[in-house]
């Protein structure tokens, strides 16, 4: 097992890009004057030449990388996942996702957990923008670990990825070094029968909480991380339709366009299924800490616990 | 001087481009004749003359790479390929329709030849850069043309390009502005003047050329020099007409996406002809 640590999973994305740097040279990496804030610089330092600062010009930045791919190099665009999904959302479709071009988009300091910078930089909308796209793939990771190992799988695939990363450390929990990441599995990280609760990103953490809790009243919470936004893992999710009373799905997102929403969109046809969706409802962000807005925002252990109640109730 | 053999042959290829412009759109029923036809000539020089492709081998990686950024006017670069070799020319009139080989814009995906899907204005240049770019890291020798409109140039991606492109040098870069003066709502200083189009690229650190972009002695000489000129982007502003060589089409700001209906299509024809025959003879 490897050391618990308490990291952001941006730190992964760019010792990451380090670490796949020394051996793929084709690999170029790119930022919009935030490469100290996406950890870009790590590449930046290491490998100056193969590291372009596009300037505050996310949307040039996305067509750049695009052309850098159809010329043969690996591009890893960073940005924050507000100007990197919303800004140059039409960039990404038209330059990168139409083509199919294996361009690897790191997206960090998404969603509420941006804290003190508040509404204009707190995406919640990244994972509806992307996954809209044809052909791209949307991953969410957790922890540290998990992002090295999604950061790999990235550039093993084809095609265009999104990598959604956040601002704040958290505590690792995928420390088995033998652990691997399928690209489209989500992860069964906790059996039970009753009720399923789907998470995924720095949520997973609260939801475990939240599964603790739901023992303590004596119902058995079946907990899955879905670190794959898009393909999502159909047959896992169609099983716990089946098996438990219904899904509490949990992500830092807007909760109408979302995970949640995918899942429920996704069951409704083949396998309909109660979803009651935690994330921000229909409103902007705000200014504070993260903790204190997941608590305001009713995305904490507690509430997951209440919404996995309702179900129960049924 | 460019040798009189070439030019005429250059002046043939280019009238029979503007004839299968007018097939295109005209079979299409819909489509962007005005700015094709302002840019055969250059079609015409970049893949007969200038460009290193090679039609059995359309991603030779040692190619010269071509970025339409004013994607709509792809009839004239989907001629040029066709006569160039790189697909059948029976492929022209099947444009835009379902399951056709050429989309109502580029498709790298699918269309031998086409070095970058484009369409969506502003974003064709930035890729060419990033080719540049990455051209520049390999020590590359081949170059990189991309054809703006005047009236793309509004878009701001523009200048953030050429910003990034002056930013790294990048010398093999030949940024061709097709100036012809309208856009789809008018001419373009009354909707939203880019004007002075030269000063702005050399205030980004590019080699400025500005040409009359229908005479072939002119982009002759302004390709050669891009060729020559060393340590930063080539930007040549080519004053052109749109509609050039359809005289009821030629500035005409109707005539950008609109195809001629039968008895048009028939009159531009014949006048293309004629100018054929007298380059013939």
């Amino acid at each position: 097992m490897r050391e618990i640590i308490k990291k952001a999973t941006r730190e992964a994305y760019g010792d990451t890009l380090v670490e796949l740097g020394k051996e793929h040279k084709e690999i170029v990496v790119l930022d919009a004057d935030l490469a100290g804030a996406t950890k870009s610089g790590n590449f930046k330092k290491v490998f100056p030449l193969r590291f372009f600062d596009c300037g505050i010009a996310e949307g040039n930045m996305m067509s750049v990388a695009a052309g850098l791919a159809a010329a043969g190099k690996v591009p890893f665009a960073s940005s924050f996942a507000m100007f990197a999904s919303g800004r140059a959302f039409e960039q990404v479709r038209n330059s990168i996702g139409y083509p199919g071009l294996h361009v690897i988009i790191g997206a960090s300091h998404a969603g509420l957990s941006v804290g003190e910078d508040g509404a204009t930089h707190q995406c919640l909308e990244d994972f509806a923008l992307m996954a809209a796209i044809p052909g791209m793939t949307v991953l969410s990771p957790s922890d540290y670990y998990q992002t090295v190992n999604a950061v790999k799988a990235a550039y093993e695939m084809e095609g265009p990825v999104y990598i959604r990363l956040c601002r704040m450390a958290n505590e690792t929990f995928h420390n088995d070094e033998n652990e691997t990441f399928e690209v489209g599995k989500g992860i069964v990280l906790r059996e039970g029968r009753d009720v399923t609760l789907v998470a995924t990103g720095l949520l997973v953490a609260e939801t475990l909480k939240a599964a603790d809790l739901l023992a303590e009243e004596g119902v058995s919470a079946r907990v899955i991380e879905m670190p794959t936004i898009k393909p999502l893992d159909l047959p896992l999710l169609q099983a716990a339709a089946k098996e438990t009373k219904g899904l509490v799905t949990v992500e830092d997102h807007f909760a109408g366009c979302g995970m949640g929403a995918m899942i429920a969109a996704a069951l409704a046809e083949t396998t309909p299924a109660r979803v009651i969706k935690v994330g921000v409802q229909d409103k902007f962000g705000q200014s504070g800490s993260p903790m204190d807005l997941f608590e305001a925002y009713g995305m904490t252990a507690p509430h997951i616990k209440e919404k996995a109640m309702l179900l129960m109730a049924e | 001087m460019l040798n009189p053999n070439l030019k005429k042959q250059l002046e043939v290829i280019s009238t029979k481009l503007r004839m299968e412009i007018m097939n295109e759109v005209h079979a299409a029923k819909c489509g962007h004749p005005g700015g094709s036809l302002s840019i055969a000539d250059l079609m015409t020089y970049l893949y007969f003359e200038a460009m290193d492709v090679d039609p059995s081998d359309p991603k030779k990686p040692d190619r010269d790479r071509f970025v339409l950024s004013k994607g709509h006017t792809c009839p004239a670069l989907y001629a040029a390929l066709a006569y160039r070799g790189f697909f059948p020319t029976q492929e022209l009139i099947q444009l835009r329709k379902l399951g056709a080989l050429l989309q109502g814009h580029p498709d790298m995906k699918s269309i031998p030849g086409v070095d970058m899907s484009t369409g969506s204005l502003g974003q064709g240049i930035s890729t060419a850069v990033g080719m540049a770019l990455a051209g520049k890291m390999d020590g590359a020798l081949w170059d990189v043309y991309t054809v703006c409109g005047d009236g793309e140039i509004q878009e701001g991606q523009v200048w953030e390009a050429a910003m990034l492109a002056g930013h790294h040098n990048l010398e093999h870069l030949c940024v061709i502005v097709d100036n012809n003066g309208l856009q789809i709502d008018g001419a373009i200083e009354e909707v939203n003047s880019p004007y002075p189009i030269d000063k702005k690229f050399e205030a980004f650190g590019f080699y400025v050329q500005v040409i009359d972009g229908h005479n072939f002695e002119e982009i002759a000489e302004a390709i050669n020099n891009f060729k020559a000129n060393k340590g930063c982007p080539s930007a040549i502003i080519m004053k052109t007409v749109k509609g050039k060589g359809v005289s009821f089409m030629e500035n005409q700001a109707s005539w950008h996406g609109v195809a001629p209906n039968t008895e048009q299509y028939e009159a531009g024809m014949a006048e293309l002809k004629a100018h054929l025959a007298e380059l013939e003879n």
